[in-house]
């Protein structure tokens, strides 16, 4: 692996942290259109993010240490997960440095220290969200690694950038497993990046709110980063369902007009992903909290379907 | 090879030392604190130092010693494996030795005799030893119950409190319900290969019946010790009432001689392997991982949380073990090498972070004088190293990169991940279950540990006496620091410990690790590496550059950071009561899997009018195992009353026509 893979690599990291406020903004954009408002411009979180930065932070008196290093630590542990998710091309070192479960891992630290900063202070809010966020992760990381270790178990390798190799090498092969991780993955998705059905972003209404009551007392550059985090996340999931699922148009090598291509591709997928996040959020409402694990469940169950799908249907064949 | 033989014994007698000299304590107790728990230290050290040096020269070196009975003597053996369990063995003792002087303290004054906890306790890692070097059955036996009276002793320490008697009974029947289906399983051993030693047992041709009830004594003798479920009942009760120093070294180091003696009997004695096994061992590992996870959300005794998560942490090396047996059974030897390097991989790791929480645990006890999670709070900021290093054990063993459980998760992840391999499709069927319980465990392992650390450590304290909690002396806080260290380097160097570890199933399975650090240090690549690689360094390279560059950028900023009241979306000032409680935090788990538990809860009017809520969560092994057992026994025993009927002459007429009886079974 060359240095300038490598450059390639920090380049492709710079991208996802660029891009990020974008993906946010326009899925709000969408969102309120279909509402029939007009809804804020699609560089308002950029604005956000920059205003927040430039604000002074406050913290709580009872807040200790890690109340300070946390967002720093849940903002590197996303955005690290997030370079390791090939984005325009599968051809960079860092894949091969974090493989799907350390991806899980980081996104698991990152949500540790989350949750744990939500308790520091301790607020009543702050315990709420940390132990409903835990809950919910609870179920949904399993439901996760299932649905990837179907795609991982196909193609061989935990690796990323492998797997999508290999679909883009059987392109033409219609799994039923696939279909079934892909489904739960959706609902993984939508229940990790706290989207309705299951989390409302956009409240600061008290007894609903699970990612907002952790960050409640945070203000300044510490709440900028923890929702750039979040606004990674979002991303990260985007290009997994869509590089990894739809694995056409990534490219393979390192070439200008390649990486060009895989750009514009990804561009398209992700805009295409947040009109379809947009409606939904739009069409459903949120669950109630103890209506969350069934719907995990059945997340759970579509994972393990599509992995003994495969098991027992395809690697004999 | 045989040096290496020689410092295993000299730490075996520095052991021995450390408990005779601690018979001196009864007339001054100091003595405990400055020679009996440095030479302890010593003696891990030692240990340690010989575990080391038989895994790096790899081979075996064997000895008799001049005691045993006069046709069988004692004889010891170090190999790779041994060498592993002396390591896991040395480096916790070395950190409780370390950890010691401090924490035996508090037990100067006390009622209770020092000289029992220092005489014990080196009676017990003496015995540790002893079952690890074991070559013969004899010995191996005479140390396991050594291992367990003298762990007794431990557990009954404070023998003031009713509980701890109870539990310390409860650990001694156990303990021996265990030994004799060990000692039942060595008898089939010896039976089919003719002798007491352990070589002789190697060579024994066993047809399949007999060895699968080898192997289910086995399963069940060891398996009992180590707290698989259903067997795990004692343990919770078992490993908190021991001193806390005690209980890292029984949940840390004890658990762990009980996998090595399933590994030895098993793997190396038996030497055969059947898919049916691997499935028994991968059930059973898998409910206890889950199992034991979700009783541990439901503590708020911390101790007796830790205690739990020890059975779900045995349950996860046990599922790496039954993937090695399907996989060996399979033809897959090197995959079955993954699954049983992650396997030992999760025995240093659990032993170096379990020890290191109860070490935790035991600062807390020390400067708190508090072991319930409802009246902690805000230690972080009274104890800042101790919550450091407690910080450090509670990502470790929530399986979170860089640190080292994760290691060991991300390797058993790896081997089931080969489960494609596998010929039958049932087994390919199970493994991926099985696989998804470990996720669900890790998950719900990181949920309990934010718990723990969230209520315990942050937020504000709520009780008087945790606010005035002091920092634990310098001994203390060394002794965490080294586990703490240790659960780092593990994780961000694995490439270096598993070209160590490399040599166990080399000798075990005939078959290591081929290309696990084929792409040098700083991948590991356990199958191959296009299969799958982790680079840990440069992950935790990246992770602490970027955390360290962000804070220092913004440093300046940092310190003028200005303080002002919790917001809390505006409503009145927070208080210590309004937080949430370690029950508060896990009520939404224990609602979705409220059918595993035994739950009681209800609400009564007090006298002066108040309501009061009472919860109770219980383990459901009781009502399931544990008392339908202890009903039958007693049901029996009444029907034994009978023979009893206070005449001589009908005495006698039993013991005659047992003679008999006796005398036609050996005629």
């Amino acid at each position: 692996m060359s240095a300038s893979s490598w450059v390639l690599a920090l380049l492709q990291a710079l991208l996802y942290a660029a891009l990020a406020p974008l993906l946010a903004g326009w899925v709000r954009k969408v969102k309120a259109r279909l509402q029939n408002r007009r809804g804020a411009p699609l560089l308002q979180p950029y604005r956000d993010l920059y205003k927040l930065f430039a604000k002074e932070a406050r913290m709580a008196h009872t807040a200790s240490l890690l109340f300070r290093a946390a967002p720093y630590i849940v903002f590197i542990a996303v955005w690290l997960a997030a370079s390791a998710v090939p984005l325009l091309t599968t051809g960079l070192p860092t894949a091969a440095i974090a493989d799907v479960i350390v991806i899980a891992g980081l996104l698991a630290l990152a949500r540790f220290f989350l949750a744990l900063a939500g308790m520091d202070v301790g607020t009543a809010f702050g315990g709420m969200g940390a132990s409903r966020e835990m809950f919910v992760s609870a179920l949904a990381e399993p439901a996760m690694l299932m649905a990837v270790f179907t795609l991982a178990m196909t193609a061989h390798s935990t690796n990323l950038a492998s797997v999508v190799d290999y679909q883009l090498a059987s392109h033409d092969v219609l799994r039923p497993s696939y279909m079934f991780a892909l489904a739960g993955l959706v609902l993984v998705a939508v229940a990790e990046t706290g989207r309705i059905p299951v989390d409302n972003p956009a409240t600061h209404l008290e007894l609903t709110m699970i990612h907002e009551a952790m960050i409640l007392e945070y203000s300044g550059r510490h709440l900028a980063l923890m929702e750039w985090a979040a606004q990674l996340k979002l991303l990260l999931y985007g290009t997994l369902l869509a590089n990894v699922f739809f694995p056409w148009g990534v490219a393979q090598g390192t070439g200008p007009s390649a990486l060009g291509q895989g750009l514009a591709v990804i561009t398209l997928k992700l805009a295409a992903l947040g009109v379809v996040l947009a409606v939904s959020e739009t069409v459903l409402t949120k669950m109630r909290l103890f209506r969350v694990p069934a719907f995990l469940d059945l997340a759970l169950l579509l994972a393990l379907l599509g992995l003994l799908s495969h098991v027992i249907l395809e690697v004999g064949a | 090879m045989t040096a290496a033989l020689w410092l295993a014994g000299v730490a075996t007698i520095l052991a021995l030392l450390s408990a005779a000299v601690s018979l001196l304590a009864m007339r001054a107790p100091h003595v405990l604190r400055l020679v009996v728990m440095p030479l302890f230290g010593l003696a891990g050290l030692t240990a340690l130092a010989a575990g080391l040096a038989a895994l790096a020269q790899g081979g075996t070196a064997t000895a008799e010693l001049p005691l045993g009975l006069p046709w069988l003597p004692w004889r010891v053996r170090l190999d790779a494996l041994s060498g592993l369990f002396l390591c896991v063995i040395g480096v916790v003792s070395f950190a409780v030795g370390l950890y010691g002087p401090g924490y035996v303290r508090r037990f100067e004054r006390g009622r209770d005799p020092v000289t029992a906890l220092g005489g014990f306790a080196g009676l017990f890692l003496a015995a540790m030893l002893l079952v690890v070097l074991a070559d013969d059955a004899f010995l191996f036996m005479v140390a396991w119950e050594l291992m367990s009276l003298s762990s007794y002793f431990l557990v009954a320490f404070h023998h003031d409190n009713a509980a701890n008697r109870r539990a310390a009974f409860l650990y001694l029947l156990m303990a021996h319900i265990g030994g004799l289906a060990i000692l039942l399983g060595f008898g089939v051993l010896a039976s089919f290969g003719g002798g007491f030693a352990f070589d002789a047992m190697r060579g024994a041709q066993l047809p399949f019946f007999w060895a699968s009830v080898a192997f289910v004594l086995a399963f069940v003798g060891f398996g009992m010790k180590a707290g698989l479920v259903p067997l795990h009942a004692w343990l919770p009760e078992a490993h908190p009432a021991a001193p806390s120093h005690i209980s890292a070294l029984m949940s840390g180091v004890m658990l762990k001689v009980a996998v090595y003696g399933f590994i030895r009997v098993v793997f190396g004695l038996i030497g055969q392997f059947h898919w049916q096994w691997g499935v028994a061992v991968l059930v059973i590992g898998s409910i206890s991982a889950l199992m034991g996870v979700l009783y541990a959300l439901m503590q708020h005794d911390l101790k007796r949380l830790l205690a739990y998560h020890s059975v779900e942490n045995i349950g996860i090396i046990f599922i790496g073990l039954g993937l090695a047996i399907l996989f060996v059974d399979n033809d897959h030897a090197a995959l079955g090498a993954v699954a049983f390097v992650a396997a030992l991989y999760h025995c240093v790791n659990h032993a170096v972070f379990k020890g290191l929480l109860f070490l935790g645990a035991g600062a807390i006890l020390h400067s708190a004088n508090e072991r319930d999670l409802e009246n902690m709070g805000g230690l972080l900021r009274r104890m800042p190293w101790t919550g450091l290093f407690f910080l450090i054990g509670c990502i470790s063993i929530s399986a979170l990169p860089p640190f080292n459980g994760f290691v060991s998760e991300w390797l058993t992840f790896q081997a089931a991940l080969q489960a494609w391999q596998l010929d039958s499709g049932v087994l390919r069927s199970l493994v991926p279950i099985a696989a998804a319980m470990l996720a669900l465990t890790g998950a719900l392992a990181a949920a309990c540990f934010v718990k723990v650390y969230g209520v315990a450590f942050l937020g504000q304290a709520r009780s008087r006496h945790v606010r005035r909690a002091r920092p634990v002396p310098l001994s203390m806080r060394a002794g965490q620091g080294v586990l703490a260290v240790l659960c780092l380097l593990l994780g961000v160097l694995p490439t270096s410990f598993i070209g160590l570890l490399n040599e166990v199933p080399r000798q075990v399975l005939g078959q290591g690790l081929p290309h696990a650090t084929a792409h040098g240090w700083l991948w590991l690549t356990p199958i191959s590496p296009g299969t799958a690689s982790y680079g840990a360094p440069l992950v935790a390279l990246a992770l602490f550059t970027a955390v360290g560059l962000g804070l220092w950028l913004f440093g300046r900023g940092i310190r003028r950071v200005r303080r002002c009241d919790a917001w809390d979306c505006g409503f009145a000032p927070p208080s210590p009561g309004m937080q949430y409680t370690a029950t508060a935090f896990a009520q939404p788990i224990r609602r979705v899997f409220e059918l595993l538990f035994l739950i009681e809860e209800d609400v009564t009017q007090q006298e002066d009018g108040q309501l009061r809520h009472r919860l109770q969560v219980r383990d459901r092994a009781w009502g399931m195992l544990y008392l339908p057992i202890a009903r039958a026994v007693e049901k029996a025993a009444r029907q034994v009353v009978r023979l009893q009927s206070g005449n001589v002459r009908i005495y006698l007429g039993w013991s005659l026509a047992t003679l008999v009886v006796l005398l036609w079974v050996i005629a």
